[in-house]
């Protein structure tokens, strides 16, 4: 321990919090404060555990099972050369490979029956289908209780519309586009900085607050005149006014000091427009970085970021033909085994995985870092993109989820419904549930390999 | 009955002849309809008379679109109040994003987006900058609260956000609101503007709810109240909620009479506001979303630019608009026409120097292009980044201008066989003529690359070439059985195809009453507007016209379960 970290814990937590909450503005005219962690660094003053917290990341379109597949199980993975971007974060993450999407009667709906089924444990019967919600939509509600957001949802392709995460079938939880629109919804006038020397709750709160309930009471009259799948809209709508009582009251709290959580610096610009994959990943760096600001000043617990659609159309300069198409048309190159373009692409999308990944590892939280309090389920929608296949789909995970968690490893699943991801991220994150998915998605099997 | 009938019909023929002639003399669609207001009054009179035949449309919860928002917000208080909205796009349903309005959820993350753009709108309003012109009083202190002047805000205010006069007690408890917000923060525009942002999140504000009452016309059936009539009329035919005096007719009953509707009708049909609501109708019917993610590679297409795909939609709508309302023309014609617009951005693609802004434009009568399906928009639209796609193009023609369905491809084929670019077939129809050989493949793609192949002679960026790779271009083939040997003639066979003109009617219809049309629709109101749009000679406003005075645009099928709560009586 350096001479001036033992100067600061001569100042109690309870003097400094004393001083903040104390009604009114207080100036504190210190560096962030290791004493606002429990001495083993794994909780925050007040006692609580640092936030668990639970994301998706998602790329389309698959892999080349030939270039993608580790030969080795278990630790110790190699990396073959389609995912040699992860070598960096290889130790940060399980690999999971030979796992089924099964549709069961119903149809192989192309590039959208393996994300619904992967994010579900459910195959949806038509285009127009989408069955139950997604797991990062449950899993919000145990974690996100007391955050801002109940998540947040992002894309590097430039299109609101792609986002794997639904309330309902009609109820999508669009993604945001821009880094400055995510700069300002999070981290604009409306935040809170947990660290900041003073608090003074904003008197307009209580006001608006007292105006949101007489929303909520034309809400619930209007409920009374409609049918009962419009009443099923408002009441949802009636929920989210709820949510946003609940964060009127939040602000009249002065936050709790995060020590992870660290100014960001604001975007002076977007991206350019486009889904060249020189502009896919510069949108996606950025998001990122805002993203993981986010979870560490604790304003969401959820998040999901997609770096590709499932039809992604990136492209790749001077080639005419974007992704999705290349995966269809593309010749296999007899000497290579696989289609060389096709596989470019999903390289460029393991690169932005990796980023991803450590992204999460950069940020220090307590004893470890915010990947250490976090897990990550990366998906797509079906194996070899070429011919739409459910068989062998793979999907990563990444981070400890505060210790629940071991990484490092690949796994085989013999074949068994790829379902089990959600069904193991529901478990470590505090959803019981004796069951998730249906028919042959249906599963109560964790993965076990993967639960420390 | 037989005789009436009789007398309506030569009536109704002696009255289209009419119409027809004084549009065709007048060559200002504006002072037509002020000449021909009186006779289209008895006309509608008439239309309504011929439709006793019991035709209906659901009342509906619609959520309002982000273009909605945005228009009602610019007519409320004006177009210099920034709106900096992010609403979730609606689900397309039956080819329209409208239709997806009806069953739209509203997630927490949207309210936070809702309640964040009030929050935004209702501080700008009473800001220092814009209290002076759009509060309708001040108050006699700005440090308290004054309840007479935010009554007098609230009532006027709240009736255009809401669409329709404020229930009592819930314009008390705004005031009310406003009140003990503005003696808590001292200040009564900050009091203000918390009711404002109130009014905005509101579900009267946010949701379009169609509410019904007893119909005397029909008795034991309903109809839309006439709040809910206005708002249907007003999203329909401008894209925005009602204005002061459509609610005004509302008020006084007049929209409940035939003549009254009639009379509203025609105001809005010679509003300018009707360019917003065509305008609406058109990007949502020819998918222009899409264009806001459009990507050219640059390197293959160096002069494709954001500006090209933004004018592209640009001009098709100018078009559009051009054409249907201000010269009133024939909707069909949209695509033989050489008539459109042109920018500098689009000027380089086909080699011309057009001067900035936008220049009416008339295509070269030997040129290349033709109609709107020649157009970048289309063109670029439904190709791929770095090449054509007779494909996308034919498909984009079935679906979005004929209302055919196109199958999707089959999951588990090959396509590298015949669609990779190094193959040493030059040109498209080439490599496209292997689907034909493939039975699995034949089904579909014999329905949309002959005429996707009429547009070869337009690269990917939807710029005219000779040759694809050296190779010359063939560019004939057939619609339903119609022959074309080029891109020009595939214009002129697909206006006279039955299928365009019906297709239109029955997008413009859902788009009327917000959903698809039901097997009732399909079976009565679609003939029906069929021939009244035929009758019409293909004139889109007097469709517009023909959809808002039906009585299936107010008469509401069972159940009727969304009510005027005021209206006493029969609920």
């Amino acid at each position: 321990m350096t001479k001036g970290s033992r100067k600061l814990e001569h100042w109690s937590r309870r003097r400094v919090l004393r001083g903040m909450l104390n009604g009114g503005a207080v100036t504190l005219g210190l560096p962030l404060l290791n004493c606002f962690l429990n001495q083993s660094g794994t909780a925050f003053a007040s006692g609580n555990d640092l936030p668990l917290r639970f994301g998706t990341w998602f790329w389309g379109l698959g892999m080349a099972s030939q270039v993608f597949v580790p030969k080795r199980i278990g630790a110790g993975f190699d990396l073959p050369e389609e995912i040699a971007a992860l070598d960096s974060v290889r130790d940060d993450i399980n690999v999971f490979t030979n796992f089924n999407a099964f549709r069961d009667s119903s149809p192989n709906l192309c590039h959208y029956s393996g994300w619904i089924i992967m994010r579900t444990g459910q195959a949806p019967a038509n285009g127009d289908d989408r069955p139950g919600e997604t797991i990062d939509v449950t899993i919000a509600r145990a974690l996100s209780r007391t955050s801002r957001f109940k998540a947040l949802t992002a894309t590097a392709t430039g299109d609101v519309r792609t986002s794997y995460s639904y309330e309902n079938a009609n109820s999508p939880n669009v993604a945001e586009p821009s880094p400055l629109n995510f700069y300002q919804r999070v981290f604009g006038p409306d935040y809170q900085d947990p660290n900041a020397p003073t608090f003074t709750p904003n008197p307009s709160i209580m006001v608006r607050k007292s105006v949101l309930s007489g929303v909520l009471d034309q809400t619930r009259e209007l409920m009374n005149t409609v049918g009962s799948e419009d009443r099923a809209r408002l009441d949802q709508y009636f929920t989210g006014l709820r949510d946003l009582e609940r964060q009127f009251e939040m602000q009249l709290t002065k936050p709790e000091p995060i020590a992870a959580c660290h100014p960001v610096t604001p975007p002076t610009e977007d991206p350019r427009s486009g889904i060249d994959s020189d502009t896919v990943a510069e949108r996606h760096r950025m998001l990122t970085d805002l993203m993981v600001m986010a979870l560490a000043c604790d304003q969401t617990r959820v998040f999901n970021m997609a770096y590709s659609a499932a039809f992604a159309s990136t492209i790749k300069a001077g080639y005419e033909k974007p992704h999705h198409t290349t995966t269809h048309e593309e010749a296999v190159d007899q000497g290579l085994g696989y289609q060389p373009t096709a596989s470019w692409f999903t390289r460029q999308a393991m690169e932005g995985w990796a980023y991803f990944v450590d992204a999460f590892r950069k940020v220090k939280e307590g004893d470890g870092t915010l990947l250490d309090n976090t897990l990550i389920l990366a998906t797509t929608d079906c194996s070899w993109a070429r011919v739409h296949s459910l068989d062998g789909v793979p999907f990563f995970t990444a981070g400890r989820a505060g210790g629940r968690v071991k990484t490092g490893l690949h796994v085989d699943g013999n074949a068994s419904t790829a379902a089990r991801a959600g069904y193991t991220a529901l478990k470590v994150c505090g959803v019981d549930v004796a069951a998730w998915g249906t028919k042959s998605n249906g599963t109560s099997r964790e993965i076990g390999e993967m639960l420390a | 009955m037989l005789r009436f009938l009789q007398m309506h019909h030569a009536l109704r023929g002696v009255i289209d002849s009419t119409l027809t002639e004084l549009t065709h003399r007048f060559t200002s669609r504006r002072l037509t309809r002020v000449a021909v207001a009186l006779v289209m009054g008895l006309h509608a009179a008439l239309c309504l008379a011929a439709e006793s035949f019991d035709a209906t449309s659901p009342a509906r919860v619609r959520l309002i679109s982000q273009q909605q928002y945005v228009n009602t917000i610019a007519y409320v208080f004006g177009p210099t109040v920034t709106v900096s909205a992010h609403f979730a796009p609606f689900r397309r349903i039956d080819g329209l994003l409208a239709n997806g309005a009806s069953v739209a959820g509203v997630t927490s993350g949207q309210i936070q987006e809702f309640q964040r753009t009030a929050e935004s709108l209702a501080n700008q309003v009473v800001s220092a900058e814009y209290r002076n012109f759009l509060l309708p009083c001040k108050p006699a202190r700005e440090d308290a609260a004054d309840k007479a002047c935010a009554a007098q805000f609230v009532g006027s205010v709240g009736r255009l956000l809401h669409r329709r006069p404020l229930d009592p007690a819930v314009q008390a408890r705004f005031v009310r609101e406003a009140g003990e917000a503005a003696t808590e923060l001292q200040d009564f525009y900050k009091g203000l503007a918390v009711a404002l942002e109130g009014m905005l999140v509101s579900p009267d504000m946010l949701f379009i709810v169609d509410r019904t009452e007893p119909d005397p016309e029909r008795p034991g059936q309903r109809r839309l109240d006439a709040w809910s009539l206005a708002s249907r009329l007003s999203f329909f035919l401008w894209n925005s909620a009602p204005d002061d005096e459509l609610l005004k007719a509302a008020e006084l009953g007049e929209l409940q009479t035939a003549e009254g509707r009639s009379r509203a009708v025609e105001r809005m049909l010679a509003s300018t506001r009707l360019e917003t609501g065509v305008r609406a109708f058109f990007d949502d019917m020819l998918a222009f979303e899409e264009l806001a993610i459009l990507a050219k590679d640059p390197g293959i297409y160096p002069a494709f630019t954001g500006v090209t795909i933004a004018d592209s939609r640009e001009q098709t709508l100018r078009t559009i608009v051009d054409h249907l309302v201000a010269r009133d023309r024939d909707y069909r014609d949209l695509f033989t026409s050489r008539e459109t617009f042109i920018s500098p951005a689009l000027g380089i693609l086909d080699g011309v120097v057009a001067p900035p802004g936008w220049t009416r434009y008339e295509m070269p009568a030997d040129g290349p292009r033709a109609g709107l399906l020649t157009q970048v928009s289309f063109l670029a639209g439904h190709s791929h980044p770095g090449r054509s796609s007779p494909t996308l193009r034919g498909k984009a023609l079935r679906e979005l201008l004929l209302c055919q369905v196109v199958p999707r491809p089959p999951p588990d084929v090959d396509f590298s066989l015949f669609e990779d670019p190094a193959s040493s077939l030059p040109t498209a129809r080439e490599r496209l003529n292997a689907h034909q050989a493939n039975p699995i493949c034949a089904g579909c793609h014999k329905v949309t690359d002959p005429i996707g192949l009429a547009l070869e002679t337009f690269d990917g960026a939807g710029q005219h070439r000779d040759n694809e790779r050296g190779a010359p271009i063939d560019t004939g083939g057939s619609l339903d059985g119609k022959t074309f040997t080029d891109a020009a003639e595939l214009g002129a066979v697909l206006r006279d195809n039955p299928a365009l003109s019906a297709c239109l009617v029955k997008r413009l219809y859902s788009y009327g009453i917000g959903g698809s049309p039901g097997k009732a629709g399909e079976k009565v109101m679609l003939p029906h507007l069929r021939e009244r749009f035929a009758a019409n000679g293909y004139r889109v406003p007097d469709l517009m016209r023909t959809v808002a005075l039906s009585t299936a645009f107010s008469a509401i099928d069972e159940p009727a379960v969304v009510q005027t709560a005021s209206a006493g009586g029969d609920r």
